[in-house]
């Protein structure tokens, strides 16, 4: 399969992927240590779909995310210094230590917010797709949602809704096979969520979410079609995580072995690095010096973290209401 | 039969269905010479004194303090002293048999306010009273009220049915005030001034009385100057433009007061007795003030006339020049701006300084001031 | 000002206003015009009860019909509010809250604080409450005490259509979330509302009738049934201090204590039911900030404990009414 990034872009991509794996690699490691307030949900292993989807979308295009939000959150623009402060608590953090890793959001770069409610996003990507339509900005709204939100009604409603306004959205459903600790083959009574679409009168696609280009050509085509009036399409990335639903969970219910067989064979960095190395356009050292600046910003990033001051009491008060 | 007089709840206001007596303030049996308040009521607007329209004796209060009475019910019977109880009693008893207080549905037909374009804005204003030609004998020439900074032309209830009883009066709501446009252009005197002669020419008025409450006075004296021959007379009722002074707490707390409790105390500034500052008069105001432009107005008219507790614009030599009759009222009291200003000012302006009395003389003292404006014109 | 209107007239010039006034603002909810799609009229219907009647021609394509999906659009007005528009979501009857509070209560209320103060959401949602259309227990109820409850919601309901217009003015251009409660009953009602557009500030109550008696703390449609009561007893020498609060969120706390603290007693009317109520709520602020003034115990008249009934004989019987609001007062000014 061709394609038709230029090396500028597959750098870029690379960059986002690998700082989205070194954030979680380096969460999950400190999340152990007790440290780390609260729980967290990582993203490590699903690095193509954020990535493949948001190198698409321009700072004024939204997306809404969910509870594993720490990817999209980085594929879409905002600081890693910061989300870490905020994950740590502290009142450096991208939401001065008031929203925590479920609620990371940051609406100057088009990120609505990680979402402790599952489908929460749905009806809301309804809504800022309806805002560009209505002023005419062609901007686009994505909506991420898993397998598990794939059965909640608010994402049926957004999938209805959208098409009945053919509004500029794109649901992007990433099944990772489990909705906490239940399986999608049982929770998920048809074959891919995507076949669901025609029901809702949108294409439904496919994709191999291990396969950066494969979610990138995808995305890109739900993308320009509804950027063009073409209406929504729903996107079913097919991809797994590495770790728990949160941190912690010992993951008793998937099949021994699982995990390492897909980071061994189906990993979408080493996928990535493969074939961007084989046609000869990127070299392995180019790669190895991204992982190794990726490497410097996320340790810089927990050295700031833990040295950084949590919120002053008075902000207990503060940011409720513009004003009250 | 001597006549045997009705004393009425009196109707203030097109809103006013009901009103309260608040107290006699002459006992039965009183002589009452004509002009003299006889009995304090009160609508939900505005508290004020009912006056004797008749001398004779106070022989029946029929109303007790607290009662509430429709528009027209009976208050008691002014009558002299030597007609019989007896016809008395036989007067209020047939009062009572026909008396039907007003529905309140059938909106009781009585003039209304009007609104005129003049130079593209609305101009609000009521008309009381007939002109000579319309009626066919000799009677006054027309008069045009003007109220002072955040007032209209309600601020002329006690006055306006009085006055007109001879002449038409116009009362007007200046731009930026009241049901008129809100847009104040530059907010000078002069742009005021030009609305009031605006008006004239749109409702054929060639010359007219002019009687000008507080900035409402200014107003006057400007139109006075720049086209004195549209002017008959100056009345100015604690007015502005006649000296420096001005309450600059006062303008700049009502600019900035955005409810009850801010605008309240102020409110009680323009007034001798503060009770006169009701709920309802409050809340009308707030209401005023939260219209849309409302607010842009007064900070524009406030800048360019009252900036820093200063009047921007003095017109004394005005008023003394100005050679036509003017009469200058004031409360002794004035809290906004202070009685000082009619001292110096010698004939042929004529002054008359009203002991006890604040701002808002003409709604506090209105049957003083309208024989004060009555006299005054002949 | 000599004019009068209804208060569904009122609210209707309201949005006209603002949409005339800001394109940014925006409409939606179902029917809202009416017969999208179908083959006759188009803004067939203008709302269920043709509160948005004509918006539709008027401002084309900012009127929009909806599915009957209120977690879906209702979201949608939030989300569109975080995008630049200043959507007006009408959900037809409050009691349809159960099937979006997530989107409204999960998202809309706490965006501002768990982004740190970065996000504000424009949003109001308009929605019919109250009883007295025999319209039973599923679109009857009474519930601004939910919305109340809420840190980042702010909750209106006006009793008048004065109000109406001036508070909802204020909802379109407030930066938070504002729930915006119409009282069915009062869609009918008349009063003196200018034609100009105004704002009536959140958090300012209304004293709509002084006395130094007894003070009656009323909310929505139960303002009227206070005056009603305060009317009556006036003549039997009580005079009462009627307030309204015009908005459970902001809250003018400061009115109410006043006022009790010179009456000393205290009569709150609330169509809720009494549980956690905003009689209740009422009541324990007074109780708390103005305990010493107190004369006689607080008298809430509420609905009772139970779903709004269908039946006429019953339903008469869950509203509280103007007699039941005399009754309270009687009894706290008779308390020894």
């Amino acid at each position: 399969m061709t394609t038709t990034l230029n090396r500028e872009s597959l750098l870029k991509a690379y960059r986002s992927m690998r700082t989205i794996r070194e954030f979680e690699e380096r969460v999950h490691t400190d999340f152990a240590t007790g440290e780390i307030p609260g729980f967290v949900h990582l993203y490590a292993g699903e690095e193509a779909s954020a990535t493949g989807v948001c190198m698409h979308l321009t700072g004024t295009d939204y997306i809404a995310s969910t509870h594993r939000g720490h990817g999209h959150c980085i594929a879409k623009g905002v600081d890693p210094v910061g989300m870490m402060a905020e994950i740590w608590g502290k009142a450096t953090g991208t939401c001065k230590g008031k929203g925590g890793s479920m609620h990371i959001a940051d609406l100057s770069v088009g990120m609505l917010g990680a979402n402790g409610i599952v489908g929460g996003g749905g009806p809301l990507i309804c809504g800022t797709a309806l805002a560009a339509k209505i002023r005419g900005t062609k901007d686009v709204g994505v909506c991420f949602f898993g397998d598990g939100a794939s059965n909640q009604g608010t994402i049926f409603e957004a999938m209805n809704l959208a098409a009945v306004w053919k509004l500029p959205a794109i649901f992007v459903a990433e099944n990772n096979g489990y909705a906490e600790a239940t399986s999608s083959k049982y929770s998920v009574p048809c074959e891919n969520i995507a076949d669901r679409a025609p029901a809702f009168g949108m294409p439904g696609v496919i994709v191999d979410g291990f396969d950066f280009f494969a979610v990138h050509q995808a995305a890109g085509e739900a993308i320009k079609r509804a950027r063009e009036g073409g209406g929504p399409t729903l996107l079913e990335v097919k991809l797994s995580r590495y770790y728990g639903h949160f941190e912690g969970d010992q993951q008793t219910y998937r099949a021994p072995g699982e995990v390492q067989r897909l980071r061994e064979t189906k990993d979408c960095l080493l996928q990535f690095r493969r074939r961007v190395t084989a046609d000869g356009e990127i070299t392995n050292e180019q790669l190895d010096a991204i992982d190794r600046e990726v490497k410097t910003l996320i340790d810089d990033s927990v050295v700031r973290a833990k040295a950084d001051p949590k919120p002053a009491a008075a902000e207990l008060l503060t940011d409720v209401y513009v004003s009250y | 039969m001597s006549a045997i007089h009705t004393l009425t709840m009196p109707k203030w206001g097109l809103s006013m269905q009901e009103g309260k007596v608040n107290g006699w303030l002459k006992k039965l049996g009183d002589t009452i010479a004509v002009g003299e308040e006889i009995v304090e009521v009160e609508s939900e607007k505005i508290a004020g004194a009912v006056e004797a329209s008749v001398a004779g004796v106070l022989r029946r209060q029929s109303a007790g303090e607290g009662d509430v009475l429709p528009v027209g019910g009976l208050l008691g019977i002014v009558a002299d002293a030597d007609v019989a109880d007896a016809e008395i009693d036989a007067a209020v008893a047939d009062f009572m048999a026909n008396f039907t207080p007003a529905t309140g549905d059938e909106e009781d037909a009585g003039p209304s306010p009007e609104k005129i374009e003049v130079g593209g804005k609305k101009l609000r204003y009521l008309k009381l009273g007939v002109g000579g030609s319309e009626r066919g004998r000799e009677v006054g020439e027309p008069m045009i009220l003007i109220h002072g900074f955040g007032g209209d032309l309600n601020n002329w209830l006690f006055n306006h049915a009085a006055l007109a009883v001879d002449r038409e009066v116009y009362a007007l709501d200046l731009p930026g005030h009241g049901e008129s446009s809100k847009d104040v252009g530059e907010g000078s005197l002069g742009a005021l001034a030009a609305a009031v002669t605006g008006f004239m020419d749109a409702v054929g008025i060639e010359s007219a009385h002019l009687v000008g409450h507080s900035m409402g006075g200014a107003v006057s004296l400007t139109v006075a100057a720049a086209a004195p021959e549209r002017v008959r007379s100056l009345t100015l009722i604690a007015s502005a433009g006649l000296g420096e002074d001005i309450n600059g707490a006062y303008i700049d707390g009502f600019v900035a007061a955005g409810d009850r409790r801010a605008l309240k105390p102020l409110l009680t500034e323009l007034f001798a007795d503060p009770a006169l500052v009701t709920r309802q008069l409050v809340d009308d105001m707030l209401k005023y003030k939260r219209l849309e432009g409302v607010g842009d107005a007064l900070r524009t008219l406030a800048g360019s006339l009252f900036e820093n507790g200063r009047q921007a614009t003095v017109l004394r030599e005005t008023a003394a020049r100005f050679g036509k009759p003017v009469l200058v009222i004031w409360g002794a009291d004035d809290r906004i701006i202070p009685a000082a200003h009619a001292q110096g000012l010698t004939a042929p302006v004529l002054v008359e300084v009203l002991p006890k009395q604040g701002h808002m003389l003409q709604m506090e003292a209105a049957n003083e001031v309208n024989r004060l404006i009555g006299r005054f014109l002949g | 000002m000599a004019r009068k209107i209804t208060y569904q007239q009122a609210i209707n010039e309201a949005l006209d206003q603002e949409m005339a006034r800001d394109a940014s603002v925006i409409i939606m909810g179902e029917d809202n015009a009416g017969g999208a799609g179908a083959p006759g009229e188009e803004d067939a219907w203008g709302g269920v009860l043709g509160v948005t009647k004509g918006l539709f021609h008027k401002y084309p394509g900012r009127v929009l019909d909806t599915p009957i999906s209120e977690s879906g659009y209702v979201g949608a007005a939030v989300g569109a509010a975080c995008n630049g528009l200043r959507p007006v979501a009408e959900l037809m009857f409050v009691d349809f809250i159960g099937v979006c509070f997530d989107q409204i209560y999960n998202q809309a209320a706490k965006f501002r604080y768990m982004f740190g103060g970065k996000a504000q959401t424009p949003v109001v949602i308009r929605a019919m409450y109250g009883a007295g259309f025999r319209a039973a227990a599923q679109h009857s109820q009474c519930l601004y005490n939910m919305f109340t409850h809420i840190p980042g919601l702010k909750v209106v309901v006006p009793s008048n259509p004065y109000d109406a217009k001036g508070l909802l003015i204020q909802s379109i251009r407030d930066n938070d979330p504002v729930i915006f409660l119409e009282h069915k009953v009062l869609y009918t009602m008349e009063g003196d509302v200018p034609e100009e557009s105004y704002t009536v500030p959140f958090g300012e109550a209304n004293v709509v009738r002084e006395g130094d008696d007894v003070t009656i703390v009323a909310f929505g449609r139960m303002v009227n049934q206070a005056l009603l009561a305060a009317a009556a007893l006036q003549k039997q020498g009580i005079h009462c201090e009627v307030i309204d609060p015009r908005t459970t969120s902001p809250l003018d706390e400061d009115t109410i204590l006043e006022s009790v603290e010179k009456t000393g007693r205290l009569v709150v009317v609330d169509e809720s039911t009494p549980r956690c109520s905003m009689a209740s709520d009422i009541a324990g602020l007074v109780a708390q900030k103005a305990f010493g003034a107190l004369k006689a115990p607080i008298e809430p008249v509420t609905a009772p404990h139970v779903p709004v009934p269908f039946s006429d004989a019953l339903e008469d019987l869950y509203v509280p009414s103007p007699a039941a609001v005399e009754a309270a007062v009687i009894r706290v000014k008779e308390y020894r």
